[in-house]
C-alpha cells in the first residue's frame, strides 16, 4: 500500500468511521456528536484537497481489490472523481453545521446523523468508484443509506414517500445491474477510461450496445430525476431540510447525473456515442426533462415542491451538455453545472428550510413581506434563484453561457431554444417569489414563529445558506480565475482530450 | 502413531463425534448444557477450520472407516464444497448456540411459566447436538446408505425441535414436519434399494462409474431426488415449511431455515452434479429450473401478503431455495465451472442471512410479545441493533452490493446471459425485487414512530439476543467482499466437472 492507497481508504474512512461511532452514542451526547461530524468533515476536505492537488499533478490513486473473476472493486481518483467528491465533501460539511442546527431537540438525532455520514461516505464511494460494478456497488448503498433519511419524521406521509423512492430506486438499481452484466458480456470487463471501450464492438454488436446504453442510461436516471423517471423527487420533500438539501445537491440526484456523465465520457466514450447515434437520444430526453420540471414548478404553492421541480429541471443541464460530447464548450458547462447546481440548490433549500423551521412558512402565498422579517435568509434565497435563472455574475450565468455556446457551436438551434425557454420559465417561477417576499406586506401574523434570537434565526441555520450564497457569487465573478470550478473543469476536458 | 498425524485422514471424524458426544453428556448433566453445548460448538469449528487447513494443504482426503476400503467399508471424505457447508454450519452454530442461550435465559426469567421453559432449554440442547452432529455427518459421508441414517438423525432430531415450543399450531405443524420428513426418507431409502439392486454398491466414488445408467439407476436416482426435494420444500413440495418454521422457538428456527435445508439440497445437488451426473438430461435440469423459478415468485409473493414477522421470514426462505434450483440449468455454460460457486455462495449467504432474520425476528417477538407487522411500530428506538441486524441481513436477501447473495446473484446472471436464458435473469431480478419489497414492508415498520410515544431509554436486553444475529447479518454481508477465499477453497478441492463430463457437458 503506497500512500496514495491510504489516502483513499481514508478518504472514505473519515466519515464511515464517524458514522459507526454515532450509531453507538446515546441520544444525549450531542456536544460529542457534533464535534464527532465536524471533525471528520473537516478531515475529509483536508484529504480530498490534498488528493486534487496530487491529481492535478499528476499523481494516480488506485486500490484494486479482485473479488471473482471479472469482478473487481476499484476505486480511482481521477479529475472528475475529483470534481464531484470535492464537491460532496464542501457541501457536506456546509449541511452537518446546519443539520446540527435544523434538528436541535428533535428525536433520534443519533440514527440521522449516523445515516448521513454513510450517505457521505457511500457518495464519495461514487465519485472515486473506477468501474461500473464497483459504481453500482456505491450506487445501491447510496438508495439503502438514504432511504433511512428520507422516512426519518416517520409518519404515514414520510412512509409513503419512502416506499416510492425505494420502488423507483431499487428498480432502477436492477435495471442498472442487467445493464453491467450485459455490457460485461459484450466488451469484457472495463475499467472507466477516456475513450471508451474498443469502437470494433460497434460493427458486431450495435444494436446490443444502443440498448444497453438506454438500459444504463434508465438505471441512472431514475436518481438524476429524468422525465419519466422523477415521480419519487418531489414526494421526498416530506423529508426534512437538510436531507432535502442533501438529496438535491450532494447525494442522490447528483449521484444519477454523475453516473450519466460517466457512462458517456468514460464507458462508452464520445467516439463510440456519435457511432451508435444515441446522443440525440439523450439530448431529447433531457431538453424534454427541463422544460416539464419548469413548467411544473409553475404551477406548485408549495416552496420545496417548487424547489423539487427545479432541480428536475436543472440537473438535466447536465445530461443536455453530455449529449453535446462532440463539442467541449457544452461538456464545458454540464460539468461545470454538477458543481454549480448543487451551490445554487443547496442554498435554495437551506432558505427554504430556514423559513419552515423559524417562522412555519411553507408555502409561497405565506411568503408576502417576509425578507423583512429574513433579511439575510432572504438575500442568500434570492442570489440563488438569481443563479437558476443565469443573471450574471452568478455562477448558473456560466454553466448557461457554456451550454449555450457549445450548442451553438454544434450548430443544434434547439439547444438554444431549450436554454431560452427555461430560463424564462426559471424566471417565471423564481421572480414573484422575489418580488412577494421583498415587497409585499405581511398578511397577518407567520404561521408558527417558533424561534428569537439576536438574529434573524439560530446561527447554525444562517451561516450556511450565507456561506453557499457567498460562493455562488464569487466563484461566477472569478470563474475565469485559476482556482476555480470552471478551471478545474476545463482541466478535466483538456484531461479528455476533447 | 500415524492416527494423530496433522495430515491424518482420521481427524475427519470429529465434527461428528464432537457434537455426538455433547449430546450424550447434555443428558447425563442436565445443569450444565450450555457449558458443554458451547464448548462442542467451539471445538466443531476449531475443527473444522483444521481440516480446512488440511484440505489446502493436502487436497481432498478420504477416509476409510476403521481401514476397511470401499465397497465394504464405509468412507469419510473432505473437499471444497463439503468444507464450505461444514464450515457455514460451524458458524452459524456458534452464533445460533450464543443466541439460544440468551433467549432460554430471557424466556426462563419470565415469571410467567418459568418450569416450562426451563424444560424446553433442558430438550433442546441435546437435540440441536445431535442435529449438528447429523449435519457434519451428512456433509462427510462419502456413502449413500450413510447419507441416509445421517438424514434421518436430521430429520427426526429436527421434527423434534420444532415440536418444543409446545403450542397447539407449533406441534400440528411439527407432526407434519415429521411426516413429510419420514416419507422423504422412506422414498429416499427406496431409490438406495433400486440402486443396490442394479449396481451392488453403495460408495458414492464407485457409483459415479457406472455412467451406463439402466432404468434401474434412473428409477433410483428419481426417488431419492424426490425424496430430498421433499425435505428442501422446493415448491410444490413445501407446504410444510412455513408453519413448521415460523411456529418453533426462535433459535430452532434459525437452526431450520438456515441449515437443515440446506442438508438435503446439498445431497441432492451432489447426487446430480457429481454421482448421476452422466444420466441428467437438459430437460430435467430445466424442470428443476422451472419449479425453481415458480418458488421464487411464490414464495416472494407469499411472504409480501404475510401478517405476522415470522411467517414472512420463513415464506421468503421458501423463496430463497428456488434460487438454489435455478443454478441447476445454469450448469450448462462453460463447462458447469460456476455452477458450484453459484449454489455455494447462494447457500452460504442465506445460512447467515437468514438465521440473522430469524433470530432478529425471535428478539423482536420476545421485546413485544407478538410480531404481528402492523404492530411493529417504534421498535427500532428500543432494539436498534436487532433492526440494524434485519435490515443487513435483508440486504443480502435483496442480492444487493456487497452482499453474498449479490455475487450469487451476479453469477447467476453473468451465466444465463452467457447462455442466452435470458429469462432465468428475469426470474431473478424480478425475485430480488420482490424480496425488497417483503423485507422493506417491515423494515418500514420499524422505522414508524407511534403517536404518543416516548423515546425512552429501553430497558437493557442481554447482548446474546442481539449481537450474534449482526454479526451473522454482517458476515453475510461482507461474504460478498471476501469471495475469493471461498472460491479458492472450492478449487482446492473440488472434482472438476469437467472431469466429469469428459466430451462436455450434456
Amino acid at each position: 500500500m503506497n500512500w496514495g492507497q491510504w489516502l483513499l481508504i481514508s478518504i472514505l474512512l473519515s466519515s464511515f468511521i464517524p458514522g459507526i461511532i454515532i450509531f453507538g452514542l446515546p441520544e444525549k451526547k450531542h456536544r460529542l456528536r457534533t464535534v464527532l461530524n465536524l471533525l471528520g468533515s473537516t478531515i475529509k476536505i483536508v484529504l480530498i484537497l490534498v488528493m486534487d492537488i496530487g491529481i492535478y499533478f499528476g499523481h494516480s490513486f488506485e486500490i484494486r481489490i479482485p473479488i471473482i473473476p471479472g469482478v473487481e472493486l476499484l476505486l480511482n481518483g481521477d479529475p472528475l472523481s475529483a470534481l464531484f467528491a470535492t464537491l460532496s465533501s464542501v457541501l457536506w460539511l456546509l449541511t452537518t453545521v446546519y443539520a446540527v442546527g435544523y434538528l436541535e431537540g428533535s428525536p433520534n438525532r443519533s440514527h440521522f446523523f449516523g445515516y448521513f455520514s454513510l450517505c457521505v461516505t457511500v457518495t464519495i464511494g461514487i465519485a472515486l468508484a473506477g468501474n461500473l460494478v464497483t459504481f453500482l456497488l456505491f450506487y445501491e448503498m447510496l438508495t439503502l443509506t438514504t432511504y433511512p433519511l428520507v422516512i426519518h419524521r416517520g409518519t404515514k406521509k414520510s412512509l409513503r414517500a419512502g416506499r416510492n423512492y425505494l420502488i423507483y430506486a431499487l428498480s432502477g438499481g436492477a435495471v442498472f445491474l442487467v445493464a453491467v452484466i450485459s455490457l460485461q458480456a459484450v466488451v469484457g470487463p472495463a475499467d472507466f477510461m477516456a475513450a471508451g471501450f474498443s469502437s470494433s464492438f460497434i460493427d458486431t454488436h450495435g444494436t446490443v450496445l444502443v440498448l444497453i446504453f438506454i438500459l444504463l442510461i434508465i438505471g441512472v436516471g431514475v436518481k438524476a430525476a429524468l422525465v419519466p423517471l422523477h415521480g419519487w423527487l418531489p414526494q421526498a420533500m416530506v423529508a426534512p431540510a437538510p436531507v432535502s438539501a442533501l438529496l438535491h445537491a450532494v447525494a442522490v440526484v447528483k449521484a444519477g447525473a454523475f453516473g450519466i456523465i460517466r457512462i458517456v465520457l468514460d464507458v462508452y466514450g464520445a467516439h463510440n456515442l456519435l457511432l451508435l447515434g444515441v446522443l440525440p437520444l439523450l439530448g431529447g430526453i433531457a431538453s424534454i426533462t427541463i422544460l416539464y420540471g419548469s413548467v411544473r414548478a409553475l404551477q406548485q404553492d408549495d416552496l420545496k415542491r417548487r424547489l423539487a421541480f427545479s432541480t428536475i429541471s436543472q440537473v438535466s443541464y447536465i445530461a443536455l451538455g453530455m449529449s453535446l460530447v462532440d463539442q467541449p464548450l457544452a461538456v464545458v458547462g454540464g460539468l461545470v453545472h454538477l458543481v454549480h447546481q448543487g451551490l445554487m440548490k443547496i442554498t435554495l433549500f437551506f432558505c427554504a428550510g430556514n423559513l419552515a423551521e423559524t417562522l412555519g412558512i411553507h408555502r409561497i402565498s405565506e411568503m408576502s413581506g417576509v425578507a423583512r422579517r429574513m433579511p439575510l435568509t432572504m438575500t442568500a434565497f434570492s442570489i440563488g434563484a438569481f443563479g437558476m435563472i443565469g443573471i450574471p455574475p452568478t455562477v448558473g450565468f456560466v454553466s448557461k453561457w457554456y451550454l449555450g455556446l457549445g450548442g451553438l457551436a454544434a450548430g443544434t438551434w434547439w439547444v438554444m431554444v431549450v436554454l431560452a425557454v427555461s430560463s424564462l420559465l426559471n424566471g417565471c417561477y423564481f421572480l414573484p417569489i422575489l418580488t412577494k417576499a421583498w415587497f409585499g406586506k405581511q398578511q397577518g401574523p407567520w404561521p408558527e414563529e417558533q424561534y428569537i434570537s439576536r438574529f434573524e434565526t439560530r446561527l447554525m441555520l444562517l451561516v450556511p445558506p450565507l456561506v453557499t450564497a457567498f460562493i455562488v457569487m464569487v466563484a461566477g465573478l472569478v470563474a475565469n480565475a485559476q482556482i476555480s470550478p470552471l478551471a478545474w473543469v476545463r482541466f478535466i476536458v483538456r484531461e479528455y482530450g476533447l | 502413531m500415524t492416527v494423530f498425524q496433522f495430515g491424518a485422514p482420521s481427524w475427519m471424524i470429529s465434527p461428528i463425534v464432537l457434537p455426538l458426544t455433547a449430546g450424550l453428556l447434555c443428558f447425563l448433566f442436565s445443569h450444565k448444557t450450555f457449558t458443554i453445548a458451547l464448548a462442542a460448538a467451539l471445538a466443531n469449528l476449531l475443527a473444522v477450520c483444521f481440516l480446512t487447513c488440511q484440505l489446502l494443504i493436502f487436497g481432498p482426503m478420504r477416509c476409510h472407516m476403521g481401514g476397511w476400503q470401499p465397497p465394504l467399508g464405509i468412507t469419510l471424505r473432505t473437499d471444497g464444497p463439503a468444507l464450505l457447508m461444514l464450515l457455514m454450519t460451524a458458524v452459524t452454530g456458534l452464533a445460533i448456540t450464543l443466541y439460544a442461550r440468551g433467549y432460554f435465559t430471557y424466556r426462563i426469567a419470565d415469571p410467567r411459566q418459568p418450569v416450562r421453559h426451563q424444560r424446553q432449554q433442558r430438550y433442546f440442547w441435546p437435540l440441536w447436538m445431535l442435529l449438528l452432529a447429523g449435519l457434519n455427518g451428512l456433509f462427510l459421508s462419502n456413502d449413500i446408505f450413510n447419507l441416509y441414517i445421517t438424514l434421518e438423525l436430521i430429520g427426526i432430531s429436527a421434527a423434534s425441535l420444532a415440536a418444543l415450543s409446545g403450542k397447539p399450531a407449533s406441534q400440528l405443524a411439527s407432526f407434519r414436519y415429521l411426516m413429510v420428513s419420514l416419507l422423504g426418507s422412506l422414498t429416499y431409502l427406496l431409490g438406495i434399494v433400486f440402486l443396490y439392486r442394479s449396481c451392488g454398491v453403495l460408495d458414492l466414488d464407485v457409483l459415479r462409474n457406472f455412467t451406463a445408467g439402466g432404468p434401474g439407476m434412473r428409477a433410483a436416482l428419481a426417488l431419492m431426488s424426490v425424496g430430498l426435494l421433499l425435505k428442501t420444500a422446493l415448491f410444490p413440495l413445501h407446504f410444510w415449511l412455513p408453519p413448521a418454521h415460523a411456529n418453533a422457538l426462535a433459535p430452532v428456527s434459525a437452526i431450520l431455515s438456515a441449515l437443515v435445508v440446506k442438508g438435503s439440497f446439498y445431497l441432492l445437488f451432489r447426487f446430480w452434479f457429481e454421482v448421476f451426473a452422466s444420466i441428467i438430461t437438459i430437460p430435467a435440469l430445466n424442470f428443476m429450473g422451472v419449479l425453481g423459478a415458480v418458488a421464487i415468485l411464490w414464495g416472494a409473493v407469499q411472504a409480501m401478503r404475510q401478517q405476522r414477522l415470522k411467517l414472512m421470514v420463513a415464506y421468503s426462505t421458501v423463496s430463497q431455495l428456488g434460487y438454489l434450483f435455478i443454478a441447476f440449468p445454469l450448469a450448462r455454460v462453460d463447462g458447469g465451472a460456476q455452477v458450484w460457486s453459484i449454489v455455494i455462495f447462494m447457500a452460504l449467504a442465506h445460512a447467515c442471512a437468514k438465521s440473522a432474520m430469524f433470530m432478529a425476528a425471535g428478539t423482536v417477538f420476545l421485546h413485544l410479545g407478538h410480531d404481528r407487522i402492523k404492530d411493529l411500530s417504534g421498535v427500532r428506538s428500543s432494539l436498534p441493533i436487532t433492526v440494524f441486524a434485519y435490515g443487513i441481513a435483508g440486504v443480502s436477501l435483496m442480492g444487493l452490493p456487497p452482499s453474498g447473495g449479490f455475487i450469487a446473484k451476479w453469477l447467476m446472471l453473468t451465466s444465463s446471459l452467457a447462455s442466452s436464458q435470458w429469462w432465468w435473469a428475469l426470474v431473478i431480478m424480478v425475485g430480488s425485487l420482490l424480496a425488497s419489497i417483503y423485507v422493506f414492508r417491515v423494515m418500514s415498520r420499524f422505522f414508524v414512530i407511534p403517536e404518543g410515544f416516548a423515546f425512552k431509554k429501553p430497558e437493557p436486553l442481554s447482548p446474546l439476543l442481539e449481537w450474534p444475529a449482526l454479526a451473522l447479518a454482517l458476515i453475510s454481508l461482507f461474504l460478498g467482499l471476501a469471495a475469493s477465499w471461498p472460491l479458492y477453497i472450492l478449487a482446492t478441492g473440488s472434482t472438476s466437472l469437467a472431469q466429469i463430463f469428459p466430451g462436455g457437458l450434456p
